[in-house]
């Protein structure tokens, strides 16, 4: 017996051994940003592809592109590598002027060349976001033709039809847009692949940053970049670790391993908020939340029915508490920030009202209906909170469980009832949401576009000719009212009930501070940030 | 000394027997493999999951869509898609990763090192406790050391790891600050030494980076420790049962009445012969802990392969699932080889059957 208790005696030893050798690091390094983020969305760092939340800002940090715009006021346009442009008398073609002296990371000097290269690049890749710059009328076959350098410093961008100025600007503000080192990526490519095996996981930019390194569900280490034009970014160096879980990041940033958490839940939110060390911060994103009622479904069809619900949605008490912090009530399709935003609010909850609607529908006692609800603790919070509330008037709401990928899968073939989902806007102009929420060229099943207003059968000529015409107005109040009109009568008839817009959230050590939080995640800014 | 040559003269006498039993478990590996591959690859065309989504994203438009969907082979039939899957997997090529774009096999080359090194700590941590607790308390039955060996290995099955993961933060890191926190390194140390390996606690020893192994080493105490508790609890049952069945044994009285000591009694004799189905115990363990625990990699932001893998599965990426699910019924098999191995090390019959 005596030898079993050695042995446990050594064994013991020995885990208190493991555990002695710890020097506790509590403070990151004075000159290094250390931001605590879920960045298992990054598939690529080249700007013709980059269309996810965590790239597009690493990527606004690290490159430039030709147009930017205040992100405090949006409706201020200036240019960044471009110095001046002008419209042509028809329209159609923008001259862009390359501002003099400025350099890639690289050393190499920026000319028109670059721009025109990469724009050139980023439509015949043709990858995700590369619908941005095509929708003017470029294809690989007339890229070469229609974007074309007229000086060392000069080049013309034509299109196909007078687009409104504000909405080809605000899509060069996106990062498909940015600009690419002609000169090193040329040197990095292979088999006329314009250098993207390369540039998916190397750098070729001019922003206040490089990217160093990046390592799939790891980290993304940044530079700063010495070739900057603009002012020296204040850290060496900026890192994102990839902390998936929200109690481990509040954990971090408590001991002081981490400078920011990017992902905090309304739990966290509350319990950080009474931390003297930290500083909860928070700007409102573009990303709205919705409900897609599928126009297949006869109950759903009937306008009283899709009135009705929109009376059925408890908006204030969804977010005062489960999403507390995180959103704020928004009703129209342009979220808040963005030109010719409609920010009234007519809908509140109003079970009398919804059911007076429904006897109207010839459905007094309600009906049953699915609702497709992606496994996420907040989607599955409020597809919870709604069918409470739907059930109040009679509407058997089931909920339908499913992971991102499936859900979404079922609602692009229209297979859904009801879908409850996100949707974020592609750039910073009024046409990225109007496009999908209040066009539908073509409501057959085989349509080659298919929107959120087809995704929900909702079959709509009329306001399709409407939006088609926003497009092209070049009086820009003129056209930010087109877009209050639209949404107006969209608020009141469309299949969607539009209910919050998103809030992003996140929790800083005291001392950090400068980082920027903008409408879209390329403005969110780490360029100015001291510790 | 005995065992090795009674080993060495079995070995020499049955070597045709040898060989044909080599054929016959190279046959069943085979199937095996093949099988795993037959259905994960059916599994993952079932799903109602559209992997071109996972490419392309939601919002691209036709013509990128069909254009992915064409550059996966989703539009030829099935049996060619599955022909041509393994046609490539038998030469080590499991496609590119739809997320990460990169090969599969660099991806888990990264992924796997970091559960390795866990799971091994873990397994160590498991056996040498797990072992001398079971012993100890199937030696004292029903008294209080067995019940406290039960109460704590209880808790060890039914508390869930994820909340006992955050709860081991918060004291341990946040509170007292004796480990370091989640990750595998502080970012300070993190290019003081090249990741040969990828066994972190390796590397850095074989640099002689002292300062970086014992961050390494504060890092994975808490998530090991954690996992090795659960596999203790494991361990430790059963080798109290097998002991308690050993030590019931008519042999054992025959050797304390020939009056051979006690602990060489429960040491030699019984702890001998328990230790054959323990070793079964032990690896299939250490396998489970292979295949990446999700929760406690999550908590811990372990960048190892169960992360990997549950996040290829939610986006459909079915290259990096199948090469996954490969190499886990890879470790599966060997691992039952290496315990079949150490049974005939062990056992003097088995190996006299074999």
């Amino acid at each position: 017996m005596k030898h079993v208790q050695k042995l446990m005696a050594v064994a013991l030893m020995c885990t208190a051994a493991a555990f002695a050798p710890v020097t506790a690091q509590a403070e990151t390094p004075p000159d290094t940003l250390i931001q605590a983020w879920a960045i298992d969305d990054v598939i690529s760092l080249d700007p013709a592809e980059v269309f996810e939340f965590t790239a597009s800002e690493v990527l606004g940090n690290s490159y430039q592109g030709l147009i930017g715009y205040n992100v405090k006021d949006v409706s201020e346009i200036f240019g960044v590598v471009a110095e001046k442009w002008e419209v042509s008398e028809d329209g159609k073609t923008f001259t862009f002027t390359i501002r003099p002296g400025m350099k890639f990371a690289s050393g190499n000097p920026i000319t028109a060349e670059d721009a025109v290269y990469s724009l050139q690049r980023a439509i015949k890749l043709d990858k995700s976001p590369a619908f941005i710059l095509t929708q003017f009328g470029f294809s690989a076959d007339n890229v070469d033709a229609m974007i074309r350098k007229t000086s060392d410093m000069t080049f013309e961008f034509e299109m196909d039809k007078p687009y409104a100025p504000t909405l080809v600007l605000y899509c060069l503000t996106a990062t498909v847009g940015f600009i690419v080192d002609s000169e090193l990526v040329k040197s990095n490519e292979v088999d006329g692949d314009f250098g993207y095996d390369w540039l998916k996981t190397n750098y070729a930019g001019s922003g206040a940053f490089t990217i160093r390194d990046w390592r799939a569900n790891e980290a993304i280490v940044l530079e700063r970049n010495d070739n900057y034009s603009g002012d020296a970014a204040p850290m060496a160096r900026a890192i994102y670790r990839h902390i998936p879980e929200t109690a481990t990041q509040r954990l971090l940033l408590e001991q002081g391993d981490i400078d920011i958490a990017r992902n905090v839940g309304a739990e966290e939110i509350t319990a950080l908020s009474e931390n003297p060390d930290i500083v909860v911060e928070s700007g409102v994103k573009g990303s709205i939340y919705y409900l897609g009622l599928n126009q297949k479904n006869e109950n759903l069809a009937k306008p009283q029915v899709r009135q009705a619900m929109k009376y059925l949605v408890d908006y204030a008490t969804i977010s005062d508490t489960i999403m507390k912090g995180k959103v704020i009530p928004h009703q129209a399709f342009l979220p808040r920030g963005f030109l010719g935003a409609l920010e009234e609010t007519p809908f509140s909850l109003n079970v009398e009202k919804a059911k007076e609607l429904l006897a109207e529908a010839g459905l007094p006692d309600g009906f049953t209906v699915t609702m497709d609800t992606r496994n996420t603790p907040e989607i599955t919070a409020m597809g919870q909170a709604i069918q409470q509330t739907m059930a109040m008037a009679g509407i058997k709401m089931e909920l339908i469980p499913g992971d991102g990928q499936q859900t979404l899968t079922k609602y692009r073939a229209r297979n859904h009832d009801i879908y409850i989902g996100r949707w974020g806007p592609d750039y910073q102009d009024p046409h990225t949401n109007a496009d999908t929420f209040a066009r539908n060229p073509d409501n057959s099943d085989d349509a080659a576009s298919k929107p959120l207003a087809w995704r929900n059968a909702w079959d709509i000529p009329e306001m399709t000719l409407k939006a088609d015409a926003a497009i092209l107005e070049g009086d820009a109040k003129k056209r930010a009212q087109m877009y209050i009109d639209l949404q107006t009568e969209h608020q009141q008839t469309s299949p969607f009930v539009i209910m919050f817009q998103e809030i992003e959230v996140l929790a800083r050590r005291k001392n950090v501070e400068g980082f920027v939080v903008g409408p879209s995640f390329n403005d969110n800014s780490f360029k100015a940030v001291t510790k | 000394m005995s065992a090795t040559s009674a080993f060495a003269e079995g070995r020499s006498r049955a070597l045709p027997a040898f060989l044909g039993k080599a054929v016959r478990l190279l046959a069943t590996i085979a199937v095996t493999i093949f099988g795993l591959l037959v259905v994960t690859f059916l599994i993952g065309r079932v799903v109602p999951v559209d992997p071109v989504l996972a490419v392309v994203g939601d919002r691209a438009s036709q013509s990128t869509y069909d254009k992915a969907f064409v550059e996966l082979g989703l539009d030829r039939p099935l049996y060619v898609q599955f022909g041509l899957y393994v046609e490539k997997a038998v030469t080590g090529d499991f496609g590119e990763s739809l997320l990460t774009k990169k090969p599969i096999i660099n991806d888990i080359a990264r992924a796997f090192p970091a559960t390795l090194e866990l799971a091994t700590v873990a397994i160590l941590i498991g056996t040498l406790f797990g072992i001398p607790v079971g012993v100890w308390a199937a030696v004292r039955q029903g008294k209080l050391v067995d019940q406290v060996v039960r109460i704590v290995g209880l808790m060890g099955y039914s508390a869930p790891i994820f909340w006992l993961g955050l709860l081991g933060l918060l004291v341990f890191y946040a509170k007292w600050g004796i480990v370091a926190g989640p990750g595998r390194i502080d970012i300070s140390y993190e290019y003081a030494f090249t990741p040969t390996t990828g066994l972190f606690l390796l590397d850095t020893a074989m640099q002689g980076q002292w300062g970086a192994f014992r961050n390494v080493v504060s890092h994975i105490a808490l998530p090991a420790s954690l996992l090795g508790y659960f596999s203790m609890a494991y361990i430790a049952r059963m080798t109290r049962s097998f002991m308690l069945n050993e030590l019931a044994q008519e042999y054992i009285v025959t050797a304390r009445v020939k009056g051979v000591a006690e602990w060489r009694i429960i040491w030699v004799h019984a702890l001998r012969n328990a230790a054959v189905p323990l070793v079964t115990v032990v690896t299939l363990s250490y396998a489970s802990l292979l295949e990446g625990s999700v929760l406690t990699e999550t908590v811990f932001a372990w960048p190892g392969l169960g992360q990997y893998l549950t996040n290829s599965l939610q986006n459909a990426d079915m290259n990096a699932v199948l090469g996954g699910t490969l190499l886990i019924g890879i470790i599966f098999v060997g691992l039952n080889l290496l315990s079949d191995f150490l049974y005939t090390v062990l056992d003097p019959r088995v190996r006299r059957r074999a």
